[in-house]
């Protein structure tokens, strides 16, 4: 991590140019590729990827960007935790910009709330421990690169013997999301780039469902500049060549089989469950709820939740955006009443969400 | 949409990004306004009898106290003691006020104020008025400092964020992010182990040896919250011009990309408490630079960039791997990412 040579061999201008080039060969006809990682559209952006693309390549950001996909009923659900006397919110930081129905954590904040900005799951046990009159919910969203972590938290949790700690499980799989797109109106997409952390638990065998049963090309790749230029010149070779595959660009994370022991762990702590994603709907089998066993370390279980249904906010193209459909710019909202500053939509909020990349790096 | 008054501060607005730049131009400078304040640079130069002077005031609030490579007392010193030397001012006098917590250990307060007696000694300053304030416990977070400061304008130095021109190159006197993320593992101690230190440090020495080596040298900014990409948005904005800056060229300590890498931080845009940004006429470029790498806290000063007459207001970043980027200001405190 700290060896910057190490990080420098991927950030190589001569070897970029090299596969800009086969890019540009097998690049023969219009292609429409999904990244399905908000760290990969990030990355995308940051090293001005797009910029080096031929116009033939069309890079769409999927729903990869946790906050984004979250549904407007779990972040009322969490504001109204979060307005509960007892309650210290624990949380990752991006969540807290993100509108719910009515205001946003952050708000709530200055309102008040006692809402901690944490960095791992095990961060919000500790501070469970240094609150013992108080009840810590820890939020939990990401995917499954996170949900190991939270998942071993609970275990530490339970054998710690804590009884004010619990989690608000939004948490998401990958898999199930790659088919709903795949059934999404007006989504046309010709492969998938598919997301580098979250393989290196599931590993590249848990999309081969997914691969035989729509044919696309997929390839795994990881986050660096020319992880991400090698996987797209894969992928576009495919196209061109007509001969789809499931391959991995991104050997040095990621095995077939994954990381069986973090697969375990979260085995134990969740269950798979219908959830709702934002942009797609209810995706069967696509959510993970707490086992009853854990029951105690489950928020929506401890406290009773009263959160409405109501709709999106008004002209947001989130949805479509998240699909695919749509692209940032073709929202009448973005750059004028949406912005980072002041974000309609999710996907302006979170540092990973395709509008704000846009905005903040391609206007 | 929110009606402006019935929202809330939130921490969003102090973190010296596009919202605390609204409340500055929405809300202070209306109240406010007059010719020295609008200059909005770090601080403000007025001319007397004697000749032109540079006030500047600056709050401190750091949790924790003390971090690697320094403390609240080094940092409430130095940036005032920069803000001066970001005027072109030869810094001379500071005021400092302490808001104290009820039961701040006494050897809390001993250490910072020795330490920013220290910082004071370096950077040849004199506090000369002072003021403190005790409040209940839970009123103020341990310790608060706000400085002020006072320095002489030698003749014939104007310096100013409106004097950037097409063809500067763009200076930046060392590693970006050091302090932000001294300070932030510091806070959050239970993830992670590193040693970054923060570069809290007296830009005034260093200022005056590159507007002697370069006096063409029309823009000097100590890029602190928000950092460098905030900074050089400021300066393209009041100069109204482009600029174009190398990623390739940025630097950044190993250890502070591969944190910045891990929580996704861009190190642009976190805080720097020893840093100068500048911009030379090309001729100049090369001696304001030397005279930079001259001083022990610019060793690893580097060119980063150039002023350009396209897209005024805008700032773009040629990327190592050769693509183009926006480099935008910093839209509220930068917040760590959940993967
Ligand atoms: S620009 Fe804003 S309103 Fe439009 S889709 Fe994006 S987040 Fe939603």
């Amino acid at each position: 991590m700290d060896d910057v040579t190490f990080t420098e061999a991927f950030r190589d201008p001569a070897i970029a140019r090299g596969l800009v080039r086969d890019i540009q060969r097998a690049a023969d006809r219009p292609m429409r590729l999904m990244e399905v990682c908000g760290t990969h559209t990030m990355a995308i952006f940051r090293h001005g990827i797009r910029d080096l693309l031929p116009p033939a390549i069309t890079l769409l950001s999927g729903p990869g960007c946790p906050v984004c996909v979250t549904d407007t009923l779990d972040i009322n659900g969490f504001i109204a935790l979060s307005q509960r006397e007892e309650v210290i919110v624990a949380t990752f930081g991006d969540l807290l910009r993100v509108p719910g129905s009515f205001t946003s954590l952050r708000r709530e904040a200055a309102e008040g709330a006692d809402v901690r900005v944490v960095y791992s799951a095990m961060d919000a046990v500790t501070l469970a421990r240094q609150h013992p009159d108080r009840t810590v919910v820890f939020l939990g969203v990401g995917f499954e690169t996170t949900t190991p972590t939270v998942a071993a938290a609970i275990l530490t949790a339970r054998d710690l013997g804590l009884t004010n700690f619990c989690v608000y499980s939004a948490h998401k799989v990958v898999p199930p999301a790659l088919e709903a797109l795949m059934q999404a109106p007006d989504t046309r997409i010709d492969g998938f780039l598919l997301p580098g952390h979250v393989s290196v638990i599931i590993g590249t065998e848990a999309y081969r469902p997914f691969f035989e049963r729509f044919g696309l090309p997929c390839v795994v790749a990881g986050f660096e500049p020319l992880d991400i230029l090698a996987a797209i010149g894969d992928l576009a070779r495919q196209i061109a060549d007509g001969r789809p595959a499931l391959t991995n660009a991104y050997r040095r994370a990621v095995g077939d089989a994954g990381n069986p022991r973090a697969r375990q762990v979260m085995a134990q702590v969740f269950a798979p469950c219908d959830t709702r994603w934002r942009g797609l709907g209810t995706i069967p089998a696509s959510g993970l709820a707490i086992r009853d066993e854990f029951a105690a370390f489950d928020a929506t279980r401890r406290f009773k939740i009263a959160v409405v249904e109501m709709p999106e906010p008004k002209g947001c193209l989130c949805g479509p955006v998240l699909t695919g459909a749509r692209v940032p710019t073709d929202c009448a909202l973005f750059g004028k009443r949406c912005t980072p500053t002041d974000p309609v939509g999710p996907c302006m909020v979170s540092s990973e969400g395709s509008c704000a990349a846009f905005y903040r790096f391609q206007r | 949409m929110p009606d402006k008054d019935k929202i809330a501060i939130t921490l969003d607005h102090g973190a010296g990004g596009k919202l605390a730049h609204q409340l500055t131009t929405e809300l202070l400078l209306p109240l406010f306004d007059n010719p020295l304040l609008a200059q909005l640079h770090d601080g403000a130069v007025f001319e007397t009898d004697q000749g032109r002077l540079a006030f500047s005031t600056d709050t401190f609030v750091v949790d924790p106290l003390f971090f690697p490579g320094g403390s609240i007392g080094e940092l409430a010193v130095n940036g005032t003691v920069n803000d001066l030397a970001m005027c072109g001012a030869l810094p001379r006098y500071l005021s400092m006020g302490l808001i104290v917590e009820e039961g701040l250990p006494m050897a809390d307060l001993r250490r910072v104020l020795e330490q920013a007696r220290a910082a004071m000694d370096l950077a040849g300053v004199q506090l000369i008025t002072g003021d403190t304030k005790v409040v209940p416990r839970g009123a103020a977070d341990k310790l608060f400092i706000n400085t002020a400061g006072i320095g002489v304008v030698p003749p014939g130095i104007r310096i100013g964020g409106d004097g950037a021109r097409p063809g500067d190159r763009i200076l930046l006197s060392g590693t970006m992010a050091d302090h932000g993320i001294a300070v932030l593992t510091q806070r959050e101690q239970m993830a992670f182990q590193s040693d970054v230190r923060s570069d809290t440090a007296p830009l005034n020495a260093m200022a005056q040896a590159v507007l002697a080596a370069a006096p063409g040298v029309r823009v000097l900014r100590d890029p602190t919250r928000g950092g460098v990409g905030t900074a050089l948005n400021e300066i393209a904005v009041q100069s109204a011009v482009g600029m174009t800056i190398q990623e390739a060229l940025l630097p950044v300590d190993p250890a502070v990309a591969g944190i910045c890498d891990l929580l996704g931080f861009d190190p642009l845009y976190l805080a720097n408490e020893g840093k100068m940004l500048c911009c030379a006429p090309a001729q100049q470029a090369e001696a304001a630079l030397a005279a930079m790498q001259a001083s022990p806290y610019g060793r690893r000063a580097a060119i980063i960039g150039e002023v350009t007459a396209q897209e005024p207001g805008r700032v773009v970043m040629a990327t190592r791997i050769g693509g183009r980027r926006i480099v935008d200001m910093l839209t509220g405190e930068q917040l760590p990412r959940i993967c």
